[in-house]
Formats: structure tokens, sequence, C-alpha cells
């Protein structure tokens, strides 16, 4: 079995960023990429190791091979995603990126992003495709079950337990207010894993150095046999501006840590009170 | 065909509030030029339930029943394909809720639509729709637009737009969304049908939906009960990963137990293994009240504050002046949380005692 988990290296604003306040000039935001700093997603390294898991599962029952295989889709900036899934036993990466794409500017669009992974998944033809239940920078939500979309496979959003048997998956995906749900699913299928769905390994530093100079495979449009102007037209939405949130109206208790707790108790005591 | 197509929402029989919140915001952009209102229910009792959803500003009504008596995710994607290709929306509208996310991106995706998730506020004008969504950690809004897109998918966020109709939680207007449902208040409601929504016609459509199903449910969980008793709780303590461990959380809930809060918790520290799922907050937890909800070392994600933001007074310490909690908090204190926590117990003593010498 073969098993794609889609990985993200994820943007934030850098702690320094100061946005301008909502109102003057609109609030308009224009991002340098010095604005940003980078790290890997969150929910990718519980779907890395939900793949890692099942190929041990298959190793200590003697059962199938599983091969596990990263890919992203970025620029240099995110290979350090593929690299710390190579590090922990991924088999191979594959980073898909094209002058096409600014994945800078805004995040890139799922849709987009799911044409490509699509592309890549048609060459691999994995039995299971793990992506993240979202991305912690944008958290569209959306990229897995788009990709389950456009390769026709039957997908489980927001998944919190996966067990393998045979051809057969029995997952647990979350529902609103605390309910969960078991469903039974046949491979091939694509699930978006929610964190905490287990433990997520540390690689050993001899793995880290080995996956620091082991070799990406990168791709362009052209080898995924698409054409340039495929990521524009799969887009699902344009970004037409970016603006600093709306500031909250929260009253700002100052001191020390005994006058804030003063302030908290005198609080506490006139809402209860009331 | 034009119009907009909302997608109510439903949980094994039953309507999901977040549905009239759909329908308020319908009836704004309908307002605004972006065509009639039709309301979608896909469920196994969708002609029972039509009925229900016949409120002002809703022209049509249309009851598709599925095969099986839950939400599976093939089905209602495959219904809601079928619905799009025979009534060419310019806008279909459904909410960023869990279910949601397990069919509207595959729709959108394979039908080349326009698509946008998690939206706060939403608007129409002859260029088409402009949508509000958060960006970078929710630490900046992205302005969206369609262009050269037929029909766009909104999912939108549940709280955000005020609800219509007798059903259904109000909350919070996302900026653009109408300020109040019911009875039009405001002139927003187009066309009042006189006595709330006599104007809706119910139209059964039969669609093929036989074979989509592809996976078997072998038991729904219902929610842990509330052993944690937080839906009656006054005052709810609420510790978030800031907290770093599970012997940090458990001191915390001595406090909470000293001070006369329930403690509560974010998502993290449940997966942590540091509390029980019973006391989780937010989307895929409990949803909370209190008079008083005090958050400890909490980021404030809008999964979390779908949970708590309509707490009556909310109360955050951070050591992040810029987490979002700040947004929804009427109190915040930018401070180490074990500063604050460790200086609680005797202020709140002390002010019991100020409370009982008049
Ligand atoms: C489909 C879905 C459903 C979800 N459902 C839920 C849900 O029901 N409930 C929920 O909570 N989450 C839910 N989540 C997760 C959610 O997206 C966030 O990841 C989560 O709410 C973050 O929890 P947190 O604020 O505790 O952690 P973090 O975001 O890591 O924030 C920790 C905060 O603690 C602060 N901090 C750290 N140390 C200190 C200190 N010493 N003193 C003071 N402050 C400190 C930091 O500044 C930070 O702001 C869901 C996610 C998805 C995708
Ligand atoms: N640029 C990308 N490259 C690879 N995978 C991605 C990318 N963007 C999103 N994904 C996958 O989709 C998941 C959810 O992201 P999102 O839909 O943006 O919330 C991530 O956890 C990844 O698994």
């Amino acid at each position: 079995m073969k098993i794609l988990v889609a990985v993200k290296q994820v943007a934030q604003l850098r702690d320094d960023f100061v946005p301008p306040a909502a109102g003057a000039d609109d609030g308009a935001v224009v991002l340098s990429a010095g604005a940003l700093q980078w790290s890997a997603n969150d929910w990718d390294a519980f779907s890395l190791e939900a793949a890692l898991a099942l190929r041990d599962g298959a190793l200590r029952d003697r059962r199938d091979d599983v091969e596990v295989v990263a890919v992203t889709v970025g620029d240099e900036r995110s290979e350090p995603a593929l690299r710390a899934a190579l590090a922990i036993g991924a088999e191979r990466a594959i980073r898909v990126w094209d002058e096409a794409l600014d994945v800078t500017s805004d995040g890139a669009d799922p849709l987009s992003v799911a044409r490509l992974l699509a592309a890549v998944a048609e060459a691999e033809s994995p039995q299971l495709i793990l992506c993240g239940a979202q991305s912690a920078d944008m958290a569209n939500a959306a990229t897995g079950v788009a990709l389950a979309g456009l390769l026709d496979y039957a997908h489980v959003a927001v998944v919190s337990a996966i067990e393998r048997d045979g051809e057969q998956l029995t997952v647990q995906r979350e529902l609103e207010d605390g309910a969960v749900e078991l469903l039974r699913i046949s491979l091939p299928v694509l699930l978006t894993v929610q964190t905490g769905i287990n433990a997520p390994r540390r690689p050993n530093l001899r793995a880290i150095k080995h996956a620091r100079a082991a070799d990406l495979t990168v791709l362009g449009l052209d080898e995924l046999g698409l054409d340039g102007d495929a990521p524009a037209t799969a887009a699902g939405a344009r970004t037409a501006g970016l603006y600093a949130r709306p500031a909250g109206g929260a009253e700002t208790l100052e001191g020390s840590p005994a006058e804030i707790a003063a302030s908290i108790a005198a609080i506490v005591g006139k809402a209860l009170g009331s | 065909m034009s119009g907009i197509l909302v997608l109510a929402q439903t949980r094994d029989g039953a309507l999901r509030p977040v549905s009239f919140e759909l329908i308020a915001a319908a009836r704004e952009l309908s307002a605004q030029g972006a065509g009639p209102v039709a309301v979608a229910l896909v469920d196994h009792d969708a002609e029972a339930l039509a009925r229900t959803l016949a409120v002002a500003g809703v022209q049509e009504i249309l009851a598709v029943p599925t095969p099986e008596p839950r939400f599976e995710a093939h089905v209602t994607q495959a219904a809601v394909e079928q619905l799009i290709a025979q009534r060419r929306p310019s806008l279909v509208l459904a909410g960023h809720t869990l279910d949601s996310l397990g069919f509207a991106p595959a729709v959108a995706a394979r039908g080349a639509h326009g698509y946008a998730s998690d939206v706060t506020a939403v608007s129409w004008s002859e260029h088409g729709a402009l949508a509000r969504r958060p960006a970078y950690g929710e630490q900046l809004v992205a302005e969206l637009d369609f262009p050269s897109k037929e029909t766009v998918v909104l999912l939108l966020r549940a709280g955000a737009f005020a609800a219509a109709g007798g059903s259904g939680g109000g909350g919070r207007s996302g900026g653009l969304a109408p300020d109040e449902g019911g009875g039009g208040s405001g002139g927003l409601a187009p066309d009042e049908g006189g006595g709330g929504g006599g104007g809706s016609t119910i139209e059964h459509l039969a669609l093929d939906l036989a074979e989509s199903s592809r996976s078997e449910r072998l038991e729904l969980r219902e929610a842990p009960s509330d052993e944690a008793d937080l839906a009656k709780a006054d005052f709810v303590l609420a510790i978030g990963r800031g907290a770093g461990s599970a012997e940090r959380v458990a001191e915390l809930e001595q406090l909470a137990a000293r001070i006369g809060a329930r403690l509560a918790v974010s998502g993290p520290v449940v997966e942590a293994g540091w509390a029980a799922r019973a006391r989780k907050v937010g989307q895929s937890g409990k949803t909370v009240a209190p008079r008083v909800y005090l958050a400890l070392g909490i980021s404030g994600a809008a999964q979390h504050l779908a949970g708590m933001s309509r707490s009556r007074t909310i109360i955050a310490v951070n050591s992040d002046a810029h987490a979002r909690i700040f947004d929804v908090a009427h109190y915040g204190a930018v401070a180490d949380l074990f500063d604050v926590a460790a200086e609680l117990d005797r202020a709140l003593a002390r002010q019991r005692d100020l409370d009982r010498t008049p």
C-alpha cells in the first residue's frame, strides 16, 4: 500500500509585525516577505504519524509493505516540512513548485493546491491519502476534501481515529458538541486528520542529518502535465485585499500579577453578585 | 438561472440553528441584488422538516429526501452537485460546520466553482460576491472576490450572522450581516411575507442518490454527559495549552474548586491527555454561556470561541498581546497565567470578605 501525505509549511506573522489599526487607511495591509515566519503545520505531524503507524502495523502483522510519500506545494521555504517528514521515516518527498504559483502573496488557494496535488496523486496512485484537517495559517479546512473530489476518492473529514482491516478502514470523525461517528469505508480513501489523534514520534539526530542531505523530487507544472494557467483556473477565490482585523473592545487590566488578580476578583465578584 | 441556494443543515432528523443564520445572510444578499432565496433540505426526513423552513424571505423550499436517516458526505455531495447543475445558483450558502467540511470542498473543486470557507461577512454587488475570512492565524482578515465564477460556494461561520425566523441562536453580527432576524427590523428583509414566510413554496425533488453512499455508519457516539457540569455553571475557569502540563492543569483544577468555578479546557488540553473530553469547550466540545468565563493561556481560535463567545463576562489572561481571545474578551490582561493564578486565591478570598462587610 502506498500512503500519500500532504504537508504544508505555514506562514505566521512575525511577533514584531504590527498591523495598522483598523480604520487607518481602511486598515489595508501589505505584507512583505519579511513580515512572515514559517513553520510546519501542526495538523500534518499527526497525519504523518498516522501513516507511519499504519506502516509499522502492517510490518508487525507481516502484511503488505507500506510506502509513505510526503508531498508539498511550495517554494524552497517549504522544504523543512518535507525534510521533517523524511527525518521521521517517510520514504520519499516531493515538492511541487512553479513560477506560476505565488504562495507568499495570499497563502495560495486551497482549490489550486488541490489541483496540483491531484496531478501528483494521479502519478503516484496511492491507496490512502492523508491531509491535515486544516492549516494553521489559512484554516481553509478544504484542501483534502477538494483533492478527494477531483480524484473521485471516497473521503472523511476531521478524523480522530483510524484503524485498518485489510482493504477497509474504520475511522472516527468529530461532530459538533463532542459527538463522534464511527464509519467503515473502503480503500482507496482520503482522510483529513485532526490533531491529538496520536503522539507524533520525534526524529533522532542521525535521521535529521540524513534528511537534511536527502534528495527531494521537485516537479513543475510541465512535469505534471498541467498548463501554466491551471492553478489560476482552478482557484476558488482571489485575494482582493488584506486588512487588519477589527480591534476588540477589551478593557486592559494593568499592573502587577497581584493587582491583575485583584481586578479579576472584583469583576468576578460583581458579575456573580448581580 | 441565478439566485441563492441555502443548504439547510440537520443532525439525525433535526434542523440545526445555523440554518436560520444562513437564511438571514441569504435574505440580506437577496436585498443587495443576488436574486431569490431557495433553501434545500437534504435529509431523510426532508418532507416533514421542510415546513419549518418557511420563514420570511424564503421563496422556495426544496425537499430532497436521502436514502438513509443520517448525514453521509458523498450522498450530500451528489445531491448538491445535482441541485447546482439543475438550478445554476450564483451563490450556494452552507455553514462552516463539520458536515459541510466533508462535502463542500469536493463540490466546489469538481464543479470549478468559486469557494471560500469560514466566511465572517459577505456582500453582493454587480461584480458578484465579496467575502471576508480570517488569514494568517486570524491575525488578519482577507477579502476575497470570485471573478468569472458562475457559482460561488461559501461556508459561513456559525454565530457570525444573526438568525432569521423564530429559531436559532442569534449572535454577533458579521459586519455586513443583518443586525436582527425575525421581524425584519431595519427594513432588511425583502418582501415581507406577512406572518412569517407565507410566501415559501415547497417543492419535492427526487434526486438520484441511491448509489452515492460510500461509507457505513457503525455507531454514533453522543457527547459525553455533562459530568463536568459546565452547562449550568455561573463561573467557568478555562485553561488552554499555555498551562503546559498535566500537573499544572491539575493544580488549576484545584484552584477552580477553591474559587467556586468549574474547570473547562481547550481542545489541545484534552488531546494531550491533561483533562477529560467532557471538559472541552468549542465547536467539537461543549457550548457554554456562564456569567463569567475566565480564560487562562487560551489563544482564542475560532473553534474555541464558537463554544464560549456568548458568555456574559469574558476575562482573558494571555502572555501574547496579539492573542485573538482579547478580541472577544471584555477584560484582558497581558501576563503570565501562573503569576496571576498564584494571586487569584488570595484576591478572591479578600473580595469575598469585602463583599460581606457592608
Ligand atoms: C474541526 C476542528 C474542531 C475544533 N474544535 C475545537 C474545540 O471544540 N475546542 C477547542 O478549544 N479547540 C478546537 N479546535 C482546535 C483549535 O483550532 C485550536 O487549535 C485550539 O483552540 C487552540 O487551543 P489553545 O488556545 O489552548 O492553544 P494555543 O493556540 O496553542 O494557545 C496557547 C496560548 O497560551 C498562551 N500562553 C502560553 N504560555 C502562557 C503563559 N505562561 N501565560 C499566559 N499565556 C500563555 C499563548 O500565548 C497562546 O496564546 C478545533 C480544530 C478543528 C480543526
Ligand atoms: N501548499 C500545500 N502543500 C501540501 N499540502 C497542503 C498545502 N496546503 C494545504 N495542504 C494540505 O491540506 C491540509 C489542510 O489545509 P487547508 O485546506 O489550507 O486548511 C494541510 O494540513 C495539508 O495536508
